[in-house]
């Protein structure tokens, strides 16, 4: 198994930390996991993206111009990202402000209203976790266990207690998402 | 089992100088290496181990505190990235010419001048055939993963006391960025000054007693004679280092018939690149330098007989091919790709360079 994954937004959405998460889920189940940020000039524009590769043998490039699923949080990355999508691969989109929904019928497109969700809790810093459901409800390639060791793993112990509502988030982003076509 | 962390190249770099038993590091920020300073100073190592960290006033001051660290028997390092490193030039060549070990890292970003921030390893010339002025080498070992971030800080020392020669860790901003797990080694603990006496008093300034000559750190010498005497040990010394040295990684080479030879985030491309020509039925495989001084020239002229054909890949114009040539001597054909500035070459583009360059031609 090898999960090539993107994560695209604005910065502050908690994409980085997203995929931080995602990566550390991977090492909990044995996995070989590489994370490769966007560094560059694009990061002080205000966008932010990073590249998982999950797989159970040695990643070779961690920099990859083909997904296997693309997370796209705002429509400068739907514009960039949803061609660079595998055939047969899946995109999955928060609609909130994208103007352009994605228009590949070759994958298989989900919509997960995680900003409506968030407020909806009355907690913004669970988006990036309602996020992280929907995919894991997609691709359950992490155990939820796994999530939250790795969650353990990637937070600092005094937001500990905060982990029962990203778990929270997360089965919810699983109940929400939505297939689109 | 030991403990496995997720790091940035970085962080690991920060992690492995306290766990190896670092004495200090003397660093200046810079895009794409910060975060080596600024893990240090959030570990606060100074109050765990004794490690002094210090972030100096310029890149200058940096490296000439390495100077006086090392010829105190202190286990010292900086790290920079490209511009940075242009500018300790001239402590490097001191450092080399007083015969003193430390650690260089430098992060490779896009150049010439201030260039780019993103990854590029266009600092091939610079690390392997000098830099700084006059007949020196430094030891330079590329990681091409996380784990080796972490590994070759320890190596990278061991091998610069061993020989008395700065060491350097040539990576770029794609390792120096990217997270992997790293699996990180017990501590070691720092030397203390009477073990420091006893392995290295027969060098280092540690305080003149009355039982032994001074020693004395320095890399001028006005009398040409000697000053050639000194030049042909320090010759005789690359060469042990050359005997002694090298290291690599093959990948695929049992039945190549084209070889790709890259270090580095290239050398990851390449493995990629290779998954997919051999989808096509190309006979590919990647000899990987691990050491770029000493360079694994005899590993590749031992795969000569088998090859057609043999691409350098490098994000760069060509600087490690010419070494590439140098072992083959013309026995093969040898091409070079790369991109340069900045931009990362595809896996695809590695294939499509290969069969345009050898297999349609």
């Amino acid at each position: 198994m090898t999960e090539e994954i993107i994560i695209a937004g604005f910065g502050g959405q908690g994409v980085l930390s997203m995929g931080k998460i995602l990566a550390y889920s991977g090492i909990m189940q044995d996995q070989e996991v590489s994370w490769m940020p966007s560094y560059g000039p694009e990061m002080r524009g205000g966008t932010a993206n990073v590249t998982v590769i999950l797989s159970d043998s040695r990643i070779s490039s961690p920099i990859i111009q083909e997904f296997d699923t693309a997370i796209i949080l705002n429509q400068q990355s739907m514009d960039k990202f949803e061609k660079m999508v595998k055939p047969g691969g899946v995109l999955i989109y928060d609609p909130n402000g994208i103007t352009r929904p994605p228009e590949r019928k070759d994958i298989s497109v989900y919509e997960i209203d995680a900003a409506e969700e968030a407020a909806r809790m009355k907690n913004a810093k669970t988006f990036n976790m309602i996020v992280l459901g929907a995919f894991l409800k997609v691709k359950p390639i992490v155990k939820l266990d796994n999530v939250v060791k790795g969650l353990e793993k990637s937070l600092p112990a005094r937001h500990h207690n905060l982990i029962p509502a990203n778990k929270e988030a997360i089965q919810k982003g699983m109940e929400i998402v939505k297939k689109m076509n | 089992m030991a403990e496995l962390r997720l790091m940035k190249g970085n962080e690991a770099i920060a992690e492995a100088a306290i766990r190896c038993g670092c004495d200090g590091y003397f660093g200046y920020p810079i895009t794409p290496q910060s975060e080596v300073l600024e893990t240090l100073m959030a570990r606060m190592p100074w109050d765990e181990t004794g490690m002094v960290v210090l972030q100096a006033e310029s890149e200058l001051a940096a490296i000439n505190m390495v100077y006086g660290g090392a010829g105190c028997g202190k286990k010292v390092m900086t790290s920079s990235s490209s511009p940075g490193i242009s500018l300790k030039q001239e402590g490097i060549t001191y450092i080399a010419g007083a015969e003193l070990p430390c650690l260089v890292v430098n992060v490779v970003r896009g150049g010439p001048g201030l260039g780019t921030i993103q990854p590029a390893q266009s600092d091939y010339f610079q690390a392997v055939k000098g830099g700084g002025h006059g007949d020196y080498k430094l030891i330079v070992l590329a990681p091409a993963s996380v784990q080796e971030m972490y590994d070759f800080v320890d190596l990278g020392f061991e091998l610069a006391f061993k020989y008395r020669n700065p060491a350097m860790i040539l990576s770029d901003g794609v390792i120096g960025q990217m997270m992997e797990k790293v699996q990180l080694g017990d501590y070691k603990p720092r030397l203390t000054n009477e073990e420091i006496i006893k392995r290295y008093g027969s060098w280092a300034t540690t305080g003149k007693t009355a039982d032994r000559k001074r020693n004395i750190i320095t890399s001028l010498d006005l009398d040409a004679g000697s000053q050639e005497k000194f030049n042909i040990k320090l010759q005789n010394k690359y060469k042990e280092i050359q005997d002694k040295e090298v290291r690599f990684e093959k990948i695929a080479c049992d039945d190549a018939e084209y070889l790709l030879v890259a270090y580095g985030s290239s050398s990851r491309v390449c493995q990629k690149a290779i998954d997919i020509a051999r989808g096509k039925g190309i006979k590919v495989g990647l000899l990987r330098p691990i050491t770029l001084f000493p360079y694994p020239s005899k590993a590749i002229q031992e795969l000569l007989p088998q090859l057609k054909g043999i691409l350098s890949v490098e994000m760069s114009a060509g600087q490690m091919v010419e070494d590439v040539r140098l072992a083959v001597n013309g026995k093969v054909n040898v091409e070079h790709f790369g991109r340069m500035g900045g931009v990362i070459p595809t896996p695809n583009e590695v294939v499509e360079a290969l069969e345009e360059k050898f297999i349609k031609a």
